[in-house]
Parts: structure tokens; C-alpha cells; sequence
């Protein structure tokens, strides 16, 4: 793995809907493309804030339009680290339960899968909420 | 830009669900809207063809998880081919070979159900 040689920050705010994915995930790629991840990796980490952006669009704001969904990338000597913040409703993830396809499969049961790929796709996966003010996932790749 | 297209033809009387593009949050309700006309429709045999397939997120593989009991309800399925590695390997993470049959081409999909009608 080559290691990135360059620090830097870079910030996308965008509304709560599900057409802005796509730009989401072109945003995280070309950060990480900069990191010199392979594409494999990269795929992963776009993969990843996609599952983060949509249960925000889906749990936090409810499919509501005009939230904002801050997409923060940090970039230092040995990770990067991307940072997603909304001002929806609050969010316990401790709550959703590893998902098991085929229990799922009997219940009927979909989602919960976002948070599970989360954690398998990155290294770090970190929930923060400050009740009534913003929920923030923080999702870690290291070189 | 198309992100995301679907479209569903007959091959020896199994319904194949060609996907091409982006399946996310955004584009998953157009490949629910494709199996309720097939449930609709009473065609339960389905194969999805993935070969043209560039991403798929939670959102897509929820939808599968949705219709696949009618399907099977039903006397048919819902069964993957021509999905690269890249695709495979989220499949995968989530558990879904224990429950889904996976093939390398369409025609041997298609061939499977015709095996046990």
C-alpha cells in the first residue's frame, strides 16, 4: 500500500435526498483514489459512506428533502477518516441487531444491513450523537 | 447520465431481469416496481442477470430479500447469474449464498428451473 505523502481536508454538504448518492460516492472516490488505495479498497470506502448517507437520508430525516448531510474527509499520514453528520432525528445503532439473512428471510424483515456492511467494509465504524443536535458516523480506512 | 435500467424478458419460459448501472437507495424502487408487475404478472421464475451491473448497495439486495418467499411461494425463485466479483463479494458479506442459487451464466439459471418443472 502506497502511503499517502499529502494531508488534506475536503467537505461536501448536500440535501437529504437519495439522488445525491451518486455524488456522495464520486466525492469519497476521488478522495480515496488521492490516498492511493486500490480500487478494490476505494470501492469499499465509497460502498461504506453510501450505507452511512442513506440511513441518514432514510432514519434520521425520514426521506424529508431539505435536511443537510455534511460529508467530511481528513486525510493524514496513516488514515482517512470521513466524518458524516446530519441534524435528523437521533439514531442509536446500538439498537439494530447483526443481521441474519435467514431469520430475515423468515420475518420478512429488510434493512439493518447498511450498519452490518459498514463494519465489515471499513476498520473503524464510530457512532456519535448529541441528542437533539447531530448525529455523526465516523468511518476509518488506514493505509 | 443513466445511472440505473432494468428491463425483463422471457427465456425459455423464465422471466430474466437484465440490471445495468447503479442500484443504491435512489434507484432501488425501479426493480421494485419491476417484481411487483411480475408478481402482478403471476411470473415467479425469475433469473437476474448482474453482467452489466457497475454497483449495488444494501438498498438493491433489500429488494430481493422482499420478493424472494412470494417467488418461491409460488413454485419459482428468484436466482442470480453473471455477477462479476466485485458484486459477488457484497452478496457475500451479507450472507446471502446460504439462501440465494448463484450462476455463472444466464442459460445455466435458466436451465435449472426448467430442470425441475
Amino acid at each position: 500500500m502506497k502511503t499517502a505523502n499529502n494531508i488534506f481536508e475536503k467537505e461536501l454538504v448536500v440535501k437529504s435526498t437519495t439522488d445525491n448518492l451518486a455524488l456522495i460516492r464520486d466525492f469519497t472516490k476521488s478522495a480515496a483514489q488521492k490516498c492511493g488505495f486500490t480500487e478494490e479498497t476505494i470501492d469499499k470506502i465509497a460502498l461504506a459512506v453510501d450505507e452511512a448517507c442513506t440511513n441518514v437520508i432514510k432514519h434520521a430525516y425520514k426521506f424529508s428533502p431539505e435536511g443537510d448531510i455534511i460529508v467530511n474527509i481528513n486525510v493524514n499520514h496513516s488514515k482517512m477518516t470521513v466524518s458524516i453528520t446530519d441534524h435528523g432525528s437521533n439514531f442509536d445503532p446500538s439498537l439494530v441487531p447483526e443481521p441474519d439473512v435467514k431469520k430475515y428471510y423468515r420475518q420478512h424483515k429488510i434493512g439493518g444491513l447498511g450498519i452490518y456492511l459498514m463494519r465489515k467494509l471499513m476498520d473503524e465504524v464510530n457512532f456519535n450523537s448529541v441528542a437533539g443536535s447531530k448525529n455523526q458516523v465516523v468511518l476509518v480506512k488506514y493505509f | 447520465m443513466v445511472d440505473f435500467n432494468v428491463e425483463t424478458r422471457e427465456n425459455s419460459h423464465v422471466n430474466v431481469v437484465n440490471l445495468h448501472g447503479y442500484l443504491d437507495a435512489h434507484t432501488a424502487p425501479e426493480l421494485e416496481d419491476v417484481f411487483t408487475k411480475l408478481i402482478d404478472d403471476r411470473k415467479f421464475k425469475v433469473v437476474v442477470n448482474f453482467e452489466n451491473l457497475a454497483y449495488i448497495s444494501s438498498a438493491g439486495l433489500g429488494v430481493f430479500m422482499a420478493y424472494v418467499e412470494t417467488m418461491r411461494e409460488n413454485n419459482g425463485d428468484i436466482k442470480f447469474s453473471n455477477m462479476s466479483p466485485k458484486i459477488y463479494n457484497i452478496f457475500d458479506l451479507l450472507g446471502f449464498p446460504l439462501l440465494y442459487e448463484f450462476y455463472k451464466d444466464e442459460k445455466e439459471a435458466v436451465q435449472k428451473f426448467n430442470e425441475k418443472s
